[in-house]
């Protein structure tokens, strides 16, 4: 069993619920995400998600639109966010999961991506615009490397969609909350119950629900179905406000402390 | 409609193609697939689309005869006057063909992307006639140069959304288009207006566009009892092309040319000559050539003509590139102004900034068409669109006044 699995394992035993953060990688420079990823790990987060930047990121909001111009602009690559996990690794145990578009990982090489990242540190990967259809010989190296992989799962999926999915995740399986793309609302989608039932009758691995929750109380309602809650825009959008500074790292700690409270059970 | 012998199942052209898209979109493009695949073998709905394409679009479009045109550029020349479709462009044969689907499906909003505002205006206009809610994604940048379009979708009843992301035009009003449709997905259906996108888009723009390669070679057939030596199209996504060249790809003897443009010129890095420099990627849902950086990061892309300016290209482009059965060149900006001048002076024919890339190719083409051979063209638009672009490109009163 991979260390993100035996992390969501062992936190489920204990009746307690994985707290998910998605950071961009390189955002607002690589060496203060490097500090951000440390202090929001320190802060309680229970796996992080690092965002790989892309030029043409079609299942984000305008945060993480903006957080990827951002580190792009930063000379943010490949390498570099590679680079960033070495160096979080020194310090910092918590399970990271790599998340971007294929592309770029095209680009790098498929089996050489999931050798570095395995070696770097990082304990699975995201590719938003790969699903299992295209995923074999992407599978194929992950496997190989010893690399997890999570693929997503959402409110359209059919019975056998999400069969597929859960067999082929080896982290998490990702459940999307809603039809749409990453960024905080105000609400949760009324028939997210209805679809955690849906993906549990299909599958048993660990199921991780994100796109669109940003505050403790959204935390607290999705821990009650879920066993991780994934947090992206809401921790974009104070990096983006600290800009590059060292309040970024305490001010998403801060964030990252008030939203672990709502996973924890009484 | 012909037998489509590619893509595969689950779309690929060759090494090219498939479907790279978020899990919320399988399932759309799995009900799409499967409803085309119904109404292309449904007798009503062909006979719907048979009956729209020729007393709506004016199908057949005229096969003609270029002869000053021929005489200046050194060979025989035909066209294929797909300007002269409903709209002005050969955009409506596609437009049309998926609001069909669309109606079919039930889906009563329809959103689009638009470069030149072409494919936007033929989504408009279809939406129209069929009654259907109709949201077109535009790069502000697009929206300046091609007001005259922004204009004809109001009048139409569309909405036209602004794109303010990166490079504001047609490559960010697909990424926009895209995240309209993965959150409206239940209700909505996205008409890609080229033979781009996750697998059925490339097939299905495909087939509703080969009826423009199907009439040219039986009209050319009548006209001269044989085929053309060499087929010719510009190529942004490559609807056009892929459209006037599927008829020929069995005819072994007739070369096919597309033509991108190149912008300032190749080796400027300003151009959207994606296969004649890019390199396989995805972008948009399939795997195909595209201008990207050393990091796998899609390049920001130009030309003079908003309809080809992209950094991606459709699939089958790609593996045709990749076969050999097709060539593919580039044209400058200026040299595309050259082809807009010609054969508006020599024909009284003002063609699209981008069927201007494939007439400037002519002059290049015309001493390898053999003795007796002739060029066949796809005059893919006409040029109202392009006046505000062109007379500031050429210099207000030269090119406008009769100057030389």
């Amino acid at each position: 069993m991979t260390r993100l699995m035996r992390s969501l394992e062992a936190l489920r035993s204990r009746g307690d619920r994985a707290l998910i953060c998605y950071l961009m990688g390189g955002d607002p420079t690589p060496a203060r995400a490097a500090e951000i990823v440390v202090a929001v790990a320190e802060a309680g987060a229970d796996v992080i998600e690092l965002g790989i930047p892309f030029s043409d990121p079609l299942a984000d909001g305008p945060s993480i639109q903006a957080a990827g111009q951002r580190a792009l602009n930063a000379g943010t690559t490949v390498p570099v966010c590679l680079d960033i996990v070495r160096q979080v690794r020194r310090t910092v145990a918590t399970p990271i999961v790599l998340m971007t578009y294929l592309n770029p990982i095209l680009s790098y090489g498929l089996q050489r991506f999931a050798a570095d990242a395995a070696q770097a540190g990082a304990d699975g990967a995201i590719l938003v615009d790969l699903t299992p259809d295209e995923a074999r010989e992407w599978q194929e190296a992950a496997a190989a490397a010893g690399l997890g992989t999570v693929f997503l799962l959402a409110p359209t999926s059919t019975p056998e969609r999400i069969r597929l999915v859960g067999r082929l995740c080896t982290g998490f399986v990702y459940c999307v909350a809603r039809t749409g793309v990453t960024g905080a609302r105000v609400d949760l989608p009324p028939d997210l119950p209805e679809l955690l039932a849906r993906v549990r009758a299909e599958t048993d691995k660990p199921v991780g629900v994100g796109f669109g929750i940003s505050t403790a109380e959204q935390v607290r309602t999705v821990a009650e179905l879920a066993d991780g809650v994934i947090v992206g825009s809401a921790l974009v959008n104070v990096v983006a406000e600290a800009g590059d500074s060292p309040d970024a790292a305490p001010a998403a700690a801060e964030l990252v402390r008030s939203l672990k409270a709502g996973t924890r059970r009484a | 409609m012909p037998d489509a012998v590619m893509p595969d199942a689950r779309g690929h052209f060759g090494a090219f193609g498939g479907r790279y898209v978020p899990e919320t979109l399988v399932p759309a493009l799995d009900e799409l697939l499967a409803t085309y695949l119904a109404c292309r073998e449904d007798a009503a709905f062909l006979a719907r689309l048979a009956d729209v394409q020729r007393h709506y679009v004016g199908r057949p479009t005229p096969l003609y005869h270029a002869l000053r045109l021929g005489d200046k550029v050194g060979c025989d020349v035909y066209l294929k006057r797909e300007d002269l479709c409903h709209t002005g462009a050969h955009k409506i044969n596609n437009a049309l063909g998926q609001a069909l689907v669309a109606k079919r499906m039930g889906k009563p909003r329809v959103i689009a992307e638009t470069g030149a505002g072409q494919h936007g205006v033929a989504t408009a206009t279809a939406c129209a006639l069929l009654d259907l809610r109709c949201d077109v994604y535009m790069g502000e940048e697009d929206i300046r140069r091609q007001a005259l379009n922004v204009h004809r979708m109001h009048l139409l009843g569309a909405r036209v959304l602004p794109v303010t992301s990166g490079t504001r035009t047609l490559k960010d009003a697909t990424n926009e288009a895209m995240r309209d449709w993965v959150a409206n997905v239940r209700d909505t259906h996205y008409i890609v207006g080229s033979v781009v996108g996750p697998h059925p888009f490339p097939m299905i723009v495909r087939d509703f566009q080969s009826i423009i390669g199907r009439e040219a070679r039986a009209q050319f057939a009548e006209a001269m009892g044989g085929l053309p030596s060499v087929v010719t199209a510009c190529v942004g996504g490559g609807s056009n092309a892929m459209g006037m060249f599927h008829a020929f790809v069995p005819d072994a003897g007739v070369r096919l040319v597309g033509v991108e443009a190149a912008g300032r010129g190749v080796e400027t890095g300003e151009h959207c000559a994606t296969l004649s420099v890019g390199r396989p990627g995805v972008l948009h849902g399939s795997r195909s050539y595209l201008l990207q950086d050393g990091d796998g990061q899609v390049l920001p892309s130009h030309s003079i003509s908003a309809g080809l300016d992209y950094p991606g290209v459709g699939p089958e482009h790609s593996h045709m590139k990749e076969t050999g059965r097709a060539e593919y060149v580039s044209v400058t900006d200026d040299e595309a102004l050259v082809g807009f001048q010609m054969l508006s002076r020599t024909e009284g024919i003002i063609p699209a900034l981008e069927s201007s890339h494939a007439i400037a190719h002519l002059t290049t083409l015309a001493p390898t068409v053999p003795a007796g051979g002739s060029a066949l063209l796809c005059l893919s638009g006409r040029g109202d669109k392009d006046m505000e672009t062109a007379v500031g490109a050429l210099g207000l009163g030269n090119a406008l006044n009769g100057g030389q």
